[in-house]
């Protein structure tokens, strides 16, 4: 029995271990009445308080694209074409990514810490032992509140994206508000905003999936370092799967 | 106990982030044009080339509609054109659409030159004259070569 296991037996056990995971934390929320107010908290932690590094990373990443938009535009004699070139690349790319990315190393990597640090402490068995269901207990309300936090933050990010490229682009190269914002509206279609809302949707469920399990399955590894290793590799291991996730999302919804 | 401290950011985040889902939907999404009070239009053009699903549609220079669908009709090679226009403007059998560029390099879109008949074209109906996009290639190459024509001759 000590005989090692081969890489792919590892691989397909890892593997199963974190789809049935998602599949039991599924199967609980229909009957985990009394987890509102956890829910509540969990979104207080990974919603209300990511507001700010949203609000300012939008800004400026608005204002960024603005910028460079707006000297390769000149180029091509079609500097009118600025709100479009900013809404969509807000819209379509930057927005769901770059908050999927700041999620994960804000509330992701505290999740997984979390998690690891009560494997560790064996907090987890402890709950077992009273008889109440972990997935139901801490991770349903947890990956619920990174599924609806992420759409929401994501929008925020536009929003303020949007208002910074439109400061740069009204402040430093005197373009016209109303035209420019009509210009964006014209190139923005509901067809964009839903692809935004469904690519963030989607990488909210991964990030609390992959974050939570990461800390969830941490067993082998205690102390300190295995606590560090463990978030280390959430994170990249999250940040890996909302990169390739986005690809294949848009190049399938294009 | 901070639970109503709590309670007040996520409701706030919530609501902020509602607002901001419902600016984007209203100002940048296209659901002024809701589609059902819409009256379509087709017409046939020997060519669209460079018109896109969703261009203007343009009466009098005033954004009237909207192009739906560009298919080529196969037993013709015509490039078929829908498109929706605001159900309060009525156009009449000899409107003449042409494809317009904005500026020299912009957008295509769609001009609709009003007639002088009586008799409108009915919902669904089709617009018998039109004009096909204008090439600046074929402009460019057409002044060049006929210069060096006229300077041949004599």
């Amino acid at each position: 029995m000590s005989r090692p296991a081969p890489v792919l037996i590892l691989f397909l056990r890892a593997g199963g271990s974190y789809v049935l995971l998602l599949l039991r934390v599924i199967a609980t929320l229909g009957r985990s009445r009394g987890q509102f107010t956890a829910l509540l908290a969990q979104l207080h932690r990974i919603g209300a308080r990511s507001l700010p590094v949203i609000a300012v990373a939008g800004v400026f990443t608005g204002m960024v694209i603005a910028v460079q938009f707006f000297d390769t535009l000149v180029r091509f004699g079609s500097r009118g074409l600025l709100g479009t070139a900013v809404g969509l690349s807000l819209i379509r790319e930057l927005g769901p990514v770059l908050t999927a990315l700041i999620t994960i190393g804000r509330a992701g990597s505290a999740s997984c810490a979390e998690m690891a640090i009560m494997r560790t402490d064996q907090q987890i068995d402890a709950i077992e032992c009273m008889a109440i269901d972990p997935y139901a207990y801490l991770l349903a309300p947890r990956l619920l509140a990174f599924l609806i936090a992420l759409p929401l933050l994501t929008a925020i990010f536009e929003v303020f994206g949007v208002c910074g490229g439109l400061a740069v682009a009204v402040a430093s190269f005197g373009e016209s508000p109303t035209l420019t914002l009509a210009n964006m509206a014209d190139g923005v279609l509901t067809r964009d905003l839903l692809m935004s809302l469904f690519k963030s949707g989607v990488f909210g469920l991964l990030i609390g999936w992959l974050c939570l399990g990461k800390g969830y399955f941490s067993a082998g590894q205690s102390g300190a370092e295995g606590v560090s290793r463990t978030t280390t590799d959430a994170v990249v291991v999250a940040s890996l799967a909302v990169l390739f996730t986005d690809y294949v999302l848009t190049a399938l919804l294009r | 106990m901070q639970r109503p401290q709590t309670e007040l950011s996520v409701g706030a985040f919530v609501a902020l982030g509602i607002a901001c889902l419902a600016y984007l939907a209203l100002q940048l999404g296209d659901f002024r044009f809701s589609s059902n009070d819409q009256v379509a239009f087709t017409a046939r053009f020997t060519s669209v080339s460079g018109l896109r699903e969703g261009a203007t549609v343009e009466v009098g220079g005033v954004r009237s509609g909207l192009v739906t669908r560009i298919t080529l009709d196969p037993s013709t090679y015509a490039a078929v054109v829908e498109m929706r226009l605001d159900p309060k403007v009525h156009i009449q059998i000899d409107t003449i659409a042409s494809i317009r560029t904005a500026g020299l390099i912009g957008d295509k879109f769609i001009k609709l030159a009003p007639g002088g008949a009586d008799e409108l074209i009915a919902a669904g109906g089709e617009i018998l004259e039109t004009e096909p996009s204008i090439s600046l290639e074929e402009l460019i190459s057409k002044y060049i070569f006929e210069g060096q024509a006229q300077e041949a001759k004599p």
